[in-house]
């Protein structure tokens, strides 16, 4: 009986652990991320990206290009712990919530940048995909992760590039760019 | 080849359809990006392993799309999109679908 309530302990403590260590990491990892996306965020205002089909001055692109960002992410022990109670009584699970919004903002991220890497300026049509992947544990019933998919047409248009740069980026540029 | 997600190229004019192309690919990850992902779901974040799998298959998809275009004679694909789903444990489809036609 003795040996039981051992066993019993152990448990418990390693479950702690891993909640401790989900929740201390996790929190830095996502802290961590939010700043990282904030400074991307702000790099690439420049790059408009929008789920109409036409935006003004894109009737005659230069060139166009199929741009995407994708991401998987998984939420921490510690909050799987938590949205796994919130089941109980249903409700909103803010852990969930959370990470899909950091999900989303990365992909879309990634994506402006894919189009910057191409040279374009702007995105159009643009649309976001979300999908679980079946973990290969727990006989498929669990969730290895969720992917977020990005994606839309990469347009580059002279004379949009010309507004949005000078606004934002740099005031130097009008005088040195022939139009 | 031209690749788009809006209904028609801005700039250009269609002047043949040859209806819905399609690609897909399902792959399964290998034994050691579970292991590394399962220890990651253990602090969350981003699945750096998956999220490379999943855009291979995705380009393959997108390339098998392309190829049955090419042979059908059209130069440019409109309204592409994509879909992932889990079709078994451990493995994901991915899938792309778009319009085939021939833009001047």
């Amino acid at each position: 009986m003795e040996d039981q309530g051992y066993e019993f302990v152990i448990d418990i403590a390693s479950t702690i652990i891993l909640i401790v260590v989900g929740y201390v990491i996790g929190k830095r990892r996502e802290m961590r991320h939010l700043r990282e996306l904030d400074r991307k965020e702000a790099e690439l205002l420049s790059m408009p990206a929008v789920p109409m089909a036409h935006i003004a001055g894109a009737e005659r692109p230069e060139r166009i290009a199929l741009v995407e960002g994708s991401v998987v992410v998984s939420i921490d022990y510690f909050k799987r712990v938590i949205s796994a109670l919130v089941q109980i009584f249903g409700g909103r699970i803010d852990a969930y919530e959370v990470v899909l919004r950091r999900a989303r903002r990365e992909a879309l991220v990634r994506m402006k940048e894919d189009a910057r890497a191409r040279g374009l300026d702007a995105v159009i049509c643009v649309r976001l995909e979300t999908s679980r992947l079946a973990s290969s544990g727990s006989r498929g019933k669990g969730t290895a992760g969720v992917e977020v998919l990005a994606f839309g047409t990469g347009v580059s248009l002279p004379g949009i590039h010309q507004s949005t740069v000078s606004q934002s980026v740099a005031p130097g540029l009008e005088q040195g760019q022939p139009a | 080849m031209y690749l788009t997600t809006t209904e028609s190229i801005p700039g250009t004019q269609v002047t043949e359809f040859y209806g819905l192309v399609s690609g897909s690919s399902v792959r399964a990850k290998h034994v050691g990006r579970d292991i590394m992902a399962s220890l990651k779901n253990l602090v969350g974040g981003e699945l750096v392993g998956y999220t490379e799998l999943l855009a291979e298959s995705r380009q393959e998809a997108l390339s098998r799309m392309i190829e049955q275009a090419t042979s059908q004679g059209a130069n440019a694909i409109v309204n592409i999109r994509f879909g992932t789903s889990s079709v078994a444990q451990g493995a994901a489809e991915l899938f792309a679908y778009g319009t085939a036609v021939k833009v001047e």
